[in-house]
């Protein structure tokens, strides 16, 4: 058994000749990538809160007018590198023009939480690397594993697994900095057995996995794209 | 749901990337990471011991990283020497990721160990040891390709383990499945050209080993052996261990290594060595016996 991918790529699917296609596939491109952006601007282009929150809208509507994505050449540059790299002439642009874009108008393509992204950047600022590559590409990471947790919950929940989740959520995505319950601890504190913790954090993770990858595969532009930054993320390179 | 620090992230990677077995196995540990797969340490709880199970990281929707790792299971597999580490069996994760897993050995990378090795002696025995697994390996048609201090592992009671196979081209590989493998610094100069070499590709590896292991002080004769198996032309290196290894021998036993010519004085120098209890004994009988004459003669 081999990993078939479960979803084909955004990017592949902003081309679609289908125009309901390219829509969907483009909201989903700026929900996985509107706050990497955000946070982008704001570190590494010292933008304010408002003029970052701006400027994030109107890079992704002058994504679609200048239809960015279809120009992407998978053989020169993996597409968050391109991405970035789009956002820094967009930026530049503006800073040369002395001006912003108008807004593209019409219904936004998602709802981007700006008030959350700005709350975690100021209980969590990073330190900014001198690559500005790796900063854009730890806030992509973290944008990714956000949902990834996020949709395991959903899916727990949905199918009444909310136990299963919680033994994840103690064991995986307990604070780092504490010491991290036992098995038999997490098991008292639930009323379940050990080997059932041991069995349920298995599943979950498995899920988890499976999730990573999938949305990985949405968010590149190629498969060989998609197996490089799975062996960096999977293969102890973060 | 709280906010993911980089730790978070970390722990998540790991939780992502952590082996589930369905069968009694059950990961205690990461022993080493390579370019594709990660070896773990894991309890095999039917045994009641520990083995080490390779486990490919990626996604390999072609499948070519499962069959690259099925080979080298196969070829560690074929390759029953106490320098190789036996494989117990081979298998495919529920998330679809292939596996094998085999003996477990604990040691040091060859550089590491040799610093600890300070005597020169020392120092050629580890090596010959190697050389006795890479003659065995090419005995069976198997070359190594990736030979480098990292890839050679040295237990606590000096016992040598060739390690990762991953590279190796063996005869049933079919050529066109190979691709250009190695690591610069220990690639032959036809490696880097060519996904097809033969064993004196090893060959070049090795001098290039013994090179690093015998420190600046080493005597020329040894260094010539170190720089004929690292001759840039193959047919210029000895052409099988065996030969390498014999030179080797020789040095080690006093005598004159075939890739060296030495001066007259060295030769004289080194049967002394070789020689030094008799030659002493000798001269002092001479010196014995011309002291006698002079005192009798006076």
């Amino acid at each position: 058994m081999s990993f078939p991918p479960t979803r084909l790529s955004v990017v592949a699917r902003t081309r679609s000749d289908d125009e309901e296609t390219r829509r969907v596939a483009f909201a989903a491109l700026v929900e996985a990538y509107w706050k990497p952006v955000y946070k982008y601007l704001r570190l590494q282009w010292r933008l304010d809160p408002d003029q970052a929150a701006d400027a994030t809208q109107d890079f992704f509507v002058s994504a679609i007018e200048k239809d960015l994505v279809a120009r992407y050449d998978s053989s020169r540059a993996r597409f968050r590198t391109y991405l970035r790299l789009c956002v820094d002439g967009f930026q530049s642009n503006q800073v040369k023009a002395g001006r912003r874009l108008k807004r593209g108008g019409g219904a936004p393509l998602v709802s981007l939480d700006f008030t959350t992204a700005e709350g975690e950047l100021r209980q969590h600022e990073p330190a900014i690397p001198a690559d500005v590559d790796e900063l854009f590409y730890r806030e992509w990471v973290r944008a990714l594993f956000d949902r990834a947790v996020s949709e395991l919950r959903e899916r727990a929940e949905a199918r009444g697994r909310e136990v299963m989740f919680e033994v994840f959520a103690r064991y995986d995505l307990a604070d780092p900095g504490a010491e991290r319950p036992s098995y038999a601890e997490i098991a008292a504190s639930l009323g379940l057995t050990p080997p059932t913790v041991t069995n349920h954090l298995a599943a979950m993770r498995r899920e988890f996995r499976a999730l990573v990858l999938d949305r990985l595969r949405e968010v590149t532009g190629s498969d060989e794209e998609w197996e490089a930054e799975a062996r960096r993320l999977l293969g102890g390179g973060w | 749901m709280s906010f993911l620090t980089d730790a978070a992230i970390a722990r998540l990677c790991e939780a992502a990337a952590w082996p589930v077995f369905d069968d009694g196995l059950t990961i205690t540990g990461v022993a080493g990471r390579g370019g594709s797969a990660t070896v773990y340490v894991a309890r095999d709880e039917a045994l009641d011991r520990d083995v080490a199970i390779k486990v490919l990281d990626v996604p390999d929707p072609a499948g070519r990283a499962a069959a690259r790792l099925a080979r080298e299971a196969l070829i560690l597999a074929r390759l029953d020497h106490p320098g190789i580490v036996p494989v117990h069996g081979r298998g495919e994760l529920p998330d679809g990721r292939a596996f094998y897993v085999m003996k477990l050995v604990r040691g040091r990378p060859l550089d590491v160990a040799a610093s600890a090795h300070a005597a020169l002696p020392d120092r050629l025995a580890l090596f010959a040891r190697i050389l006795d697994t890479v003659a065995f390996a090419h005995a069976h048609g198997v070359v190594h390709r990736d030979l480098k201090p990292a890839n050679i592992l040295v237990g606590g009671f000096g016992e040598v383990y060739v390690m990762d196979w991953g590279a190796a081209q063996a005869d049933a590989v079919p050529e066109h499945e190979l691709v250009v493998a190695g690591t610069p610094g220990f690639m032959a100069p036809e490696q880097e050209r060519s996904a097809v070499v033969d064993r004196r590709a090893d060959i070049f590896a090795l001098g290039t080993v013994l090179t690093g292991l015998l420190g600046d002080d080493a005597p020329r004769a040894v260094r010539a052996i170190a720089d004929t198996a690292r001759a840039a032309e193959p047919s210029a290196r000895y052409q099988q261990v065996a030969e390498l290894a014999d030179d080797l021998n020789r040095f080690r036993d006093g005598l004159a290594p075939s890739a060296y010519r030495e001066s007259a004085a060295e030769r004289l120098l080194r049967l002394y060595r070789r020689y030094e209890l008799p030659v002493l004994l000798v001269l002092a009988y001479v010196l014995m016996r011309a002291g006698l004459l002079l005192w009798t003669g006076r």
